[in-house]
């Protein structure tokens, strides 16, 4: 192309400024966790100067850190798992039979991505508690399951009705059930769109906030999000600290992200194709 | 229609001679088996869908209708008297304000800045893929930890001003957070710094989806590198760019972990960057009044519905009218 030729190195320039700008912040937690308190206050944008471990290792040592790590990963495993599964189930009945009522089913779960749970949270948090799950982690995973369910279902239509029917007439013609050809046909066939689902779910539980808010009280079943606003009231004299605990907390999500980042970007996308 | 049809005709123009078999009695509509099959797959997310989203927003708007802390079982009735009562609030209006004003900017900033980018990283580049994922880091990070890590460095012996005075520029250090007049900036900022990155991946991915023949043969009639985008691209990323907007408004209208995180509970109002969300939690579950702040979750849920209606049914009719009818 011709523009290539010249545009390049303004295109590269440009990438690496709003790169710059993204991971500044970022950059600014992390290397703000090898620093000491008085070098940041002597000089808030400086590096550090001795580079310190102590921060880091304090968190990695102490076990408020891992013990939130554990809630938050049983929290958005569990999230996970039941989005996926319950919605794959879901969406393959929207995708693939045809009876009264599929319009209104689909329309139901696509109206519950304008139901933000801040408004519902308050009555939420009743049914918790009648339920006797205030201050446990089901009392959280199971209204994020909820909530999760429709990005995941109209994520997963779309897969599941692309899946030729003539699979499914082959399937039928071998004696296959519907049944046994969504276990060996259409779940095979529709893993990236799990996966999608599935990461989205994770990171969407990993960093919740509101929900554990109102629904964990205890500081031993705290989340991460809510651990790091603790610690970082707790401590917020160790600017030093928060960060190094700060920083500590965004890498699980991080890695997943990077790891799966095509898949999620499309999966989005597809969505927003219908 | 369906593929069981197909399936039985298929078996019965194999060897039977007589007419469908009777393990597979339906011709048109559906058997109990069939039956039995939806009701089972979609039961449990329909159990729990309607269990954990639909009848809690049914339950606020119930007790919307009461004065009640929150203990016991509402009984006293007080009718429409919060709704008046958050329709008074000064403290309300200055919410819808700012929500009003953070649904605008977020367009208005992030839209051409994700164009922007999204036109210039959608050429044959090396590393592509690592330039996304690095765009997209802001907008994976919770709102927690940015809320952290931009208050530290905003606060005014933060890392910002600090840097502002050494490149000399001392002038414009600030008060970021406080200040009434910089305060809602501050957090336009910030919003604009965590989701930016998803539009501009969702944007080129929308560029990526467009045909390159067709600007292939605007080249060959001699349309410059402009005329290609704006005649071509823009038009074609239409569905990309409104759905967008669409999630865009929907999320301002909710904003409430950054504002509650960076402001706290009584700093935002004086700041002037609370919001709907945050007046919610503030004077409905940190005051007690558990009646109130579910009439605040109505009115909030009625604005944002009435939006998301009048934005379907006159931006985005044409281009969810096909998904929807389609009726596959």
């Amino acid at each position: 192309m011709a523009q290539s030729r010249w545009g390049n190195p303004i295109v590269y320039a440009a990438a690496l400024m709003l790169i710059g700008v993204m991971l500044g912040p970022v950059l600014y937690i992390i290397i703000g966790g090898f620093r000491t308190n008085s070098q940041i206050t002597t000089d808030p944008a400086g590096f550090p100067d001795p580079w310190v471990l102590s921060n880091y290792t304090d968190v990695l040592t102490g076990d408020t850190f891992w013990r939130q790590v554990g809630n938050s990963t049983i929290a958005a495993l569990a999230t996970t798992v039941g989005v996926v599964v319950l919605g794959v189930m879901a969406s393959y009945v929207l995708a693939r039979y045809r009876f009264r009522g599929r319009a209104a089913m689909y329309a139901l779960f696509a109206a519950g991505l304008m139901f933000p749970a801040t408004v519902a949270i308050t009555p939420l948090y009743i049914l918790v508690k009648n339920l006797g799950l205030v201050n446990t982690l089901p009392g959280v995973i199971l209204p994020q399951i909820a909530f999760g369910l429709p990005t995941t279902i109209i994520i997963l239509v779309p897969f599941l009705q692309a899946i030729p029917k003539e699979i499914e007439e082959a399937a039928a013609i071998d004696r296959c059930s519907r049944l046994g050809f969504l276990w060996r046909m259409v779940l095979p066939l529709s893993v990236p769109g799990l996966i999608t689902t599935g990461i989205l779910a994770f990171i969407g539980s990993w960093n919740s906030y509101l929900l554990p808010l109102f629904i964990l009280n205890d500081q031993d079943g705290f989340t991460l999000p809510l651990g790091v606003q603790a610690f970082s009231s707790q401590y917020s004299v160790d600017t030093a600290k928060v960060l190094a605990f700060t920083s500590l907390s965004m890498i699980p999500a991080l890695v997943f992200f990077s790891l799966f980042e095509r898949r999620i970007v499309g999966g989005l996308t597809g969505a927003v194709k219908g | 229609m369906t593929i069981t049809e197909t399936g039985g005709r298929a078996r019965s123009g194999g060897g039977d001679v007589q007419a469908p078999p009777p393990l597979r009695p339906r011709r048109r509509g559906i058997g109990w088996a069939q039956r039995l099959e939806i009701v089972l797959l979609s039961g449990p997310a329909i159990l729990m869908f309607v269990g954990f989203v639909i009848f809690p927003v049914l339950m606020a708007a119930y007790y919307g209708f009461y004065r009640w802390k929150g203990f016991g079982p509402p009984t006293d009735v007080v009718g429409l008297d919060n709704y008046v009562t958050i329709l008074q609030d000064a403290a309300f209006r200055e919410a819808l304000w700012h929500n009003a004003v953070i649904v605008v900017l977020s367009l208005v900033l992030q839209a051409p800045v994700a164009l922007g980018f999204a036109l210039l990283l959608n050429q044959k580049i090396r590393g592509q893929s690592i330039i996304r994922v690095l765009i997209f880091v802001p907008y994976v990070i919770a709102e927690v930890i940015v809320g952290t890590a931009w208050s530290l460095m905003l606060q005014t012996t933060g890392a910002v001003n600090d840097a502002l005075r050494s490149i000399g520029l001392g002038r414009f250090a600030a008060d970021w957070l406080a200040d009434p007049r910089l305060a809602i900036w501050s957090l336009m900022l910030i919003l604009t710094w965590k989701y930016v990155g998803f539009a501009v991946i969702l944007f080129l991915a929308g560029m990526q989806n467009i045909p390159q023949e067709l600007s292939e043969a605007a080249a060959v009639d001699g349309a410059s590198y402009w005329q290609t985008q704006w005649r071509i691209t823009l038009p074609l990323l239409g569905p990309t760019l409104r759905i967008w907007a669409f999630l865009s408004i929907i999320g301002s209208l909710q904003v409430f972990d950054l504002v509650y995180i960076i402001w706290g509970q009584y700093v935002a109002s004086t700041a002037g960057t609370s919001t709907m969300a945050t007046y919610m939690v503030v004077e409905g579950r940190n005051a007690g009044n558990y009646g109130f702040g579910n009439a605040v979750a109505v009115v909030l849920f009625l604005i944002s519905m009435l939006i998301a209606l009048l934005y379907q049914r006159f931006v985005l009719r044409r281009d969810t009218e096909g998904a929807l009818t389609e009726g596959r």
